[in-house]
């Protein structure tokens, strides 16, 4: 942590989200905020923040989006320029409407479940390729060694570039995901390889165009204009950021849970058929996802005054886990029958990728089960997790025995 | 002789598609994730449970049921 993230001493008025306590254990914390007086935490960092706790607040600010602006969604001590309104630096993530509606609508055909159940076989393929690479061992890191690879290779094949890049590509990847607590200059730098290895793909695309979702995105129109060449890049890069570390973080976190919860592993393994109704479960219980927004003017938002250019986080798993939501919202029932959860988002900026993510769940953690029926948490104090607005493990020691 | 029907508010529909994994005999995707009822909507004896399951587990709440006669 630097020195400008001094400790939390109270979550009620100078919460911080990249607090240690919060990276390891969020939910206490988000339980007393929420059953305190104000629901909605308060902090001076980042030049004023606003942190809701409760479904209705969360949801309530998601669906406002004339008071709330996605102008940034990552929450810092910088803000955009207002200029970058409405379409932002990454659309459509970081895009307002009306802007917002065409630069999604280009993407979704991409990602329509149709499409995804294509890519369901070579997924499957990898992640066993994956695991028979760790057969024999004693103890893997169950996040870098397989949850981590898995959205990795699905977003380079279907993006149409080289296989045999494959660890190249993940490690520009990572260093810029990961690098985010380097200095200026240091980041500058894995951010240039990236972009001069995506400018070369997008090069050899134009000239050659084939079958994937590059050259999908190049013929791409909005309004019968092309994207061209800025607009597409930034696209790809927003799905290396958003569908990279978002899946990784789901997919680690519901191992870690299957490791620490042997009833649940062995009701998964007896019954197979039961998987897809514990992915909503372990997504909802373990939403990696928290996003933020701009608050566009002065507002009173249940009683919290909000000033123009305040911070808003939207903690989706927070709102999950409350219990004026949902009953036992606390536990994870694998079999939950029930589950409106939002750890996809909710409204205009559902996530895109969601029905990518749930297939690369559900097949990961298909395959593992079928490989390592009796895995088990090796060493609980050797789990990491990533602080910030992604939450997920970063340190998985698993025993597949 | 009283049935269920589904109704899916397009305005209110974000494409998470629950509905669709849940009940795939009464709600498909459309190109861009987006559900539509099959047919009339009306919901086939035996999916009544997989129907009602679709309704509660909507994060946008856009799905309704009724009774229809
Ligand atoms: C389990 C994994 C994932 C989770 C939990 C997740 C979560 C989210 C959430 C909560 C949002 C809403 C953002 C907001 O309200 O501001 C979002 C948006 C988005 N996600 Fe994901 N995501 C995941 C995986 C992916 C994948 C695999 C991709 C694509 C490769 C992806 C692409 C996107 C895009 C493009 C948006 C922006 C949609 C818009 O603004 O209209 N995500 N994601
Ligand atoms: C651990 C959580 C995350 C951190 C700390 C993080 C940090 C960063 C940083 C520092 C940048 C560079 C900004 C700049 O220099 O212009 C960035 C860019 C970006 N991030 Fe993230 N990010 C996180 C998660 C996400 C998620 C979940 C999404 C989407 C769902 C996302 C989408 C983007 C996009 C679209 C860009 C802009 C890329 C570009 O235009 O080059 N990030 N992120
Ligand atoms: S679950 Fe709700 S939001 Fe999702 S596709 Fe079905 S109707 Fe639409």
């Amino acid at each position: 942590m630097t020195t400008d993230h001094p400790p939390v001493e109270d979550w009620a008025v100078d919460f911080d989200h990249t607090d240690e306590r919060y990276a390891a254990n969020p939910f206490p914390i988000w339980d007393e905020i929420r059953s305190s007086a104000c629901p909605i935490a308060r902090t001076e960092r980042y030049g004023g923040a606003w942190l809701p706790t409760r479904h209705a607040d969360v949801s309530a600010i998601a669906y406002d989006t004339d008071h709330f602006s996605s102008r940034s969604i990552l929450m810092s001590a910088v803000r955009p320029p207002l200029e970058a309104a409405p379409m932002g630096i990454a659309p459509p993530i970081s895009s307002d409407p009306p802007f917002h509606g065409g630069a999604r609508r280009v993407l979704l055909p991409a990602f329509s479940p149709q499409a995804v159940g294509k890519l369901e076989a070579s997924t499957r393929a990898y992640c066993d390729e994956l695991i028979d690479a760790m057969r024999g061992r004693e103890v893997v890191d169950a996040a870098t060694d397989y949850a981590q690879n898995i959205p990795v290779r699905v977003i380079a094949t279907m993006l149409g570039f080289p296989l045999g890049d494959d660890d190249r590509f993940r490690e520009f990847v990572v260093e810029v995901i990961e690098g985010v607590d380097l200095p200026p200059e240091a980041r500058m730098d894995s951010m240039g390889a990236l972009y001069e290895y995506l400018r070369a793909q997008i090069e050899d695309h134009t000239a050659h165009p084939r079958d994937d979702l590059t050259s999908f995105l190049l013929n791409a129109e909005i309004d019968g204009e092309q994207l061209g060449f800025e607009h597409v890049g930034r696209t790809i890069a927003l799905l290396l950021l958003a569908g990279i570390d978002t899946t990784w973080s789901a997919i680690g976190a519901s191992l870690f849970h299957l490791a620490s919860t042997p009833g649940d592993r062995e009701r998964l393994v007896a019954e197979p058929e039961l998987v897809p109704t514990a992915v909503e479960e372990l997504l909802r219980a373990y939403a990696p996802v928290t996003m933020a927004r701009l608050v566009t003017e002065d507002i009173d938002f249940n009683g919290c005054p909000m000033k123009a250019e305040d911070w808003v986080l939207l903690p989706f798993p927070a709102a999950n886990r409350d219990p004026e939501f949902l009953a036992d919202a606390d536990e994870v029932v694998i079999d939950r029958e029930v589950n409106r959860h939002s750890a996809f988002g909710l409204g205009i900026h559902r996530c895109a990728g969601s029905h990518l993510a749930r297939m690369e769940l559900r097949v990961a953690l298909e395959a593992w089960l079928d490989a390592f029926p009796t895995f088990t948490l090796a060493d609980a104090h050797g789990v990491r997790w990533s602080g910030g607005q992604v939450r997920g493990p970063r340190r998985l020691p698993i025993a597949i025995g | 002789m009283i049935s269920l029907r589904v109704k899916i508010d397009e305005a209110s529909c974000e494409g998470h598609g629950r509905c669709y994994a849940l009940a795939p005999a009464l709600f498909e995707p459309d190109e861009i994730g987006n559900a539509s009822v099959l047919g009339d909507g009306i919901v086939p004896a035996g999916e009544e449970d997989r129907a009602r399951r679709a309704v509660a587990n909507c994060p946008e709440h856009a799905i309704a049921i009724d009774a229809s006669t």
